[in-house]
């Protein structure tokens, strides 16, 4: 799907690095301000570093399949 | 192909937070503007039922992959994993791999080089227009049927993990749904499956993944199930040995002939609502390494699916019960352990991703029936048996309010289940019937070029009543079971698959039986629909790395590996 149109992985990238911001700044939210009851495994902070991990697959594919950029 | 989602009791399971409700609202919004920016690109018949026939392999394998792997399917088959043990990953390994690999090396090549647009159209190719109209009626209400059940029970588990109104839930996914697939045709269903495809493992892979590190480990893991269930919990075929040796109540016959061969056969190469994917392809490559794609991941998804069902039995402080058990003690279902887990490790933020993965499983799932529907719809019944020689613009427009009709029928089985609720069980019984005898039908049309147009519609006609019959027979006297599934004490499953095996046989039997009574086509008229006489393009210049049977062999492998790790 590279042809006139958006790919489907830019889509994908936004998807991505959207809620991977919203959930790395959720996670960080939590971190200076510790919820009353955390979830399980709390102290790994999951949610800030899964999301970084999304954040920068999302921004990874915007910029590989950005529309009019070939790859 | 998924377990009965039956009542759910206890009341909200989680709560979301502001950044959880924009996370999902935000999925809203981009699934419809994936919609409205591809309805410029769906204006003929081949651009809106067959997206153009220009996705690539890995496209096309994860929308195939994706129009299966519904909510429901995750949900059901966590619970089950926490009921059965690691047995439920049959329905992922042996209940699927060898199937796709077949089709994709196989029958992809007739279904592909036919340039067939549909399931049932092949069968009008092969053996005539009885045979198409028999499957293509059956198939279309039970898809718009089906997928009203799948959206009431959907609707259900909203209201009890997030407390949602029923009726908000249907109407929401459901128009969303209609007005992406109706703008963009399979092209949309096909772009927004594959971006749910990638929300599902993004929302769930962290449930496995804190599971383990909660459980100690996957040693750690089988010490603790074996402490709290059983260590017959963790071994896929080594506790098949007999009826009663495994939390399922069946037999390695039952796995490896009834689920191995005729259900996960007939389900993976003939029920169009997948194929449809994979025809949708490039090339004659594209469409042979779609379902080999397909199959690589489908080995993975026990990881988010049956994996959390295992830990929930290790790490959950209480123990989950079935429906019955749990409206009677106001405790937690089997059916709830996969939101359960989801709670248990998603704050703020991972929740709603979760939680979007679960919306984003039931409209892939939707919108395959939808667009499955509206294809045959408009392909094998309007313009075969209503009106044949309208304008490709008129069979489009066809397409488009067929799609809306599609979605709003199968809100009406929604309402219908809502009312009686034993509807659900006739249908999904009723959807079974057609899955077996079709695939000894296309099987031996694909392979046995002596098949003649009779006996393929009276094998296929033969194996749906005996399918439908033998269910009659069960239900009503119960120690028919000891024929049907060939012992008394078989559960639910292990008759499913009894049925299905015996349902083929028929249809195999009557077919062969016919054809040597009743003429053949001719070769001329079967080029390119059967093997042996069909030109089938060699790769022998293709480097082995591109080869679809290099990678066939590869994932064969990796099943045989894991088969025996787990054994």
């Amino acid at each position: 799907m590279h042809d006139s149109g958006i790919p489907i992985w830019f889509f994908i990238g936004v998807s991505l690095l959207v809620n991977g911001a919203l959930i790395v700044g959720a996670g960080l939210w939590e971190v200076f301000h510790p919820p009353v009851n955390p979830v399980v495994l709390f102290h790994l902070h999951a949610n800030v570093w899964w999301g970084a991990a999304l954040l920068i697959s999302g921004v990874i594919y915007c910029f590989k399949f950005a529309p009019g950029r070939q790859s | 192909m998924t377990p009965p989602m039956a009542m759910f009791v206890a009341t909200r399971l989680v709560h979301l937070s502001a950044v959880d409700v924009v996370i999902i609202g935000f999925y809203f919004a981009l699934v419809l503007s994936i919609g409205f920016y591809l309805r410029g690109r769906a204006k003929t018949g081949e651009d809106f039922f067959m997206a153009g026939r220009e996705m690539t392999a890995w496209i096309a394998g994860l929308s195939f992959l994706s129009a299966n792997l519904g909510s429901l399917e995750l949900m059901g088959w966590a619970a089950a994993a926490y009921q059965y043990g690691i047995l439920a990953t049959h329905w992922y390994w042996i209940g699927a791999i060898p199937a796709m690999l077949f089709l994709g090396i196989v029958m992809m090549p007739f279904y592909y080089i036919s340039r067939t647009h549909s399931v049932p159209g092949y069968l009008k190719l092969r053996y005539g227009e009885a045979s198409r109209t028999l499957s293509s009626v059956s198939f279309a209400f039970m898809t718009v049927l089906m997928s009203g059940i799948n959206m009431y029970s959907m609707a259900l588990v909203m209201k009890v993990v997030l407390g949602w109104d029923i009726h908000f839930s249907i109407w929401v996914s459901s128009l969303t749904v209609a007005i992406y697939v109706a703008l963009g045709g399979l092209r949309s269903a096909i772009f927004n499956e594959v971006l749910q495809f990638i929300l599902i493992w993004a929302g769930a892979l962290l449930i496995p993944i804190l599971g383990l590190v909660e459980a100690g480990g996957w040693s750690n893991l089988k010490l603790q199930i074996a402490h709290n269930a059983s260590s017959e919990y963790t071994h896929l075929w080594s506790t098949l040995g007999t009826f009663n040796g495994n939390p399922m109540g069946i037999h390695w016959t039952g796995i490896v002939f009834g689920l191995g061969f005729v259900i996960s056969f007939g389900y993976w190469t003939t029920d169009f609502l997948v194929v449809q994917r994979v025809l949708a392809a490039k090339d004659l490559r594209s469409a042979k390494m779609a379902p080999i794609i397909g199959a690589a991941f489908k080995m993975m998804v026990p990881f988010i699916v049956i994996l959390p069902g295992l830990l929930a039995l290790a790490v959950l402080p209480t123990k989950l019960v079935g429906e019955t058990a749990a409206i009677a003690s106001g405790g937690h279902s089997y059916n709830e352990v996969l939101p359960l887990m989801l709670a248990r490790y998603c704050g703020p933020g991972l929740l709603g991703l979760g939680v979007t993965a679960l919306i984003a499983g039931f409209m892939s799932g939707m919108a395959g029936n939808v667009s499955a529907f509206t294809t045959v719809w408009t392909y094998d019944i309007y313009r075969a048996l209503i009106n044949k020689n309208a304008s490709d613009h008129h069979y489009v427009n066809m397409g488009r309010w067929c799609t809306v009709l599609g979605v709003l029928i199968s809100v009406g089985t929604a309402y219908l289940v809502m009312s009686f609720a034993s509807i659900m069980d006739y249908v999904q019984a009723l959807f079974s019937f057609f899955i077996a005898p079709l695939f000894g039908t296309v099987l031996l049309g694909m392979l046995w070029k002596r098949a003649s147009p009779a006996g393929g519609f009276w094998g296929l006609l033969a194996g749906t009543l005996s399918s439908i019959g033998m269910w009659g027979w069960v239900k009503a006297d119960h120690d028919a079971l000891r024929y049907v599934a060939l012992s008394p004490n078989a559960r639910d499953m292990a008759e499913n698959m009894y049925r299905a095996l015996w349902s083929w046989i028929v249809c195999v039997l009557v077919t062969v039986a016919v054809s040597y009574m009743t003429k053949p086509k001719p070769d001329s008229e079967l080029n390119g629909l059967v093997y042996g006489v069909t030109a089938i393009p060699h790769e022998a210049e293709v480097p082995l790395y591109e080869r679809p049977a290099f990678w066939a062999v590869v994932v064969a492998a990796v099943f045989v590996v894991l088969n025996i790790l787990f054994w």
